[in-house]
């Protein structure tokens, strides 16, 4: 049954990230991004992780997405055809992203990771909470207080960099 | 881990999906979508992050939460590359990139 499920969601996560990025509208493209992260999304609940599943929901699917629609609507690009890209370029694209699927699929095949059979400690939002503000061992308080600051500079500098400027 | 699910599968899924991103960020011309192949490449990496953490060592919840810092970074970028991408169009408005004659953003035609 879960095999059934992986294999549904890596087919929608792989096709719609095709479109994504070969569509010709734009809008298109963001909605075609929006089912890619709501696919990811679902991965993570096989894994059992449900509060990052939850965090991908809301913050990409809910948050990056909306984001790229506004700032889509905001520059007037809402029925827009993308330009035609020559083929020159596209070939280029598609070999060197073979060549790297290529180089990477290799070298995966060729390693041998062996699946570890320890007890998984528990997902549960409790216990994410106190990992996270935790000094000891397994805590993570440092990350978390990096990225505080750094969601505040990023908030401030988008504001910054969004405003008029006045003469 | 998860049972009939080999973490190669996981892996080979991701890394097809991050290199479509990079396909996608060598092609595109519009800073938008290039926008959206750089969330598709960090999605990808998420993944693989969240299947080493979940197949190798699941006594530890390393993976988990940097991907949760990875998502966290996504947003942070996200918001100010858009706000960089109107920028550049209200300066595209001002004539400031036709007198120079070159197209950053917005280069489709109606």
């Amino acid at each position: 049954m879960e095999t059934i499920i992986f294999y549904i969601l890596s087919f929608i996560i792989i096709v719609f990230s095709l479109l994504t990025v070969t569509t010709k509208k734009i809008l298109r493209a963001a909605v075609y991004l929006l089912f890619v992260l709501g696919a990811t999304a679902g991965i993570y609940f096989m894994f059992n992780y449900n509060f990052l599943a939850a965090v991908q929901l809301t913050v990409y699917a809910g948050g990056i997405v909306v984001l790229i629609i506004f700032s889509i609507l905001l520059t007037h690009q809402i029925n827009t055809n993308l330009d035609k890209i020559n083929a020159k370029k596209i070939a280029l694209g598609i070999i060197s992203s073979g060549l790297g699927i290529f180089l990477v699929l290799s070298t995966l095949n060729n390693h041998l990771f062996v699946a570890s059979n320890n007890q998984a400690t528990d997902s549960s939002i409790h216990g994410i909470g106190r990992a996270l503000l935790s000094y000891s061992d397994n805590g993570y308080i440092l990350p978390f207080e990096v990225i505080s600051v750094l969601l505040l500079a990023a908030m401030i500098g988008a504001i910054v960099i969004a405003k008029k400027e006045e003469a | 881990m998860i049972e009939g699910i080999s973490i190669y599968y996981i892996l080979t899924m991701s890394t097809i999906m991050f290199f479509i991103g990079a396909y996608g960020f060598l092609t595109r011309k519009n800073l938008i979508t290039m926008l959206m192949s750089i969330e598709l490449v960090l999605n990808a990496v998420n993944i693989n992050f969240v299947a080493f953490n979940k197949y190798l060592y699941p006594e530890n919840m390393q993976g988990h939460f940097f991907g949760m810092f990875i998502i966290g970074i996504a947003a942070a970028e996200a918001a100010v590359a858009i706000a960089i991408i109107i920028n550049i169009y209200i300066m595209k408005l001002n004539d400031y990139f036709k007198e120079k004659n070159i197209d950053y953003c917005c280069s489709s035609r109606r």
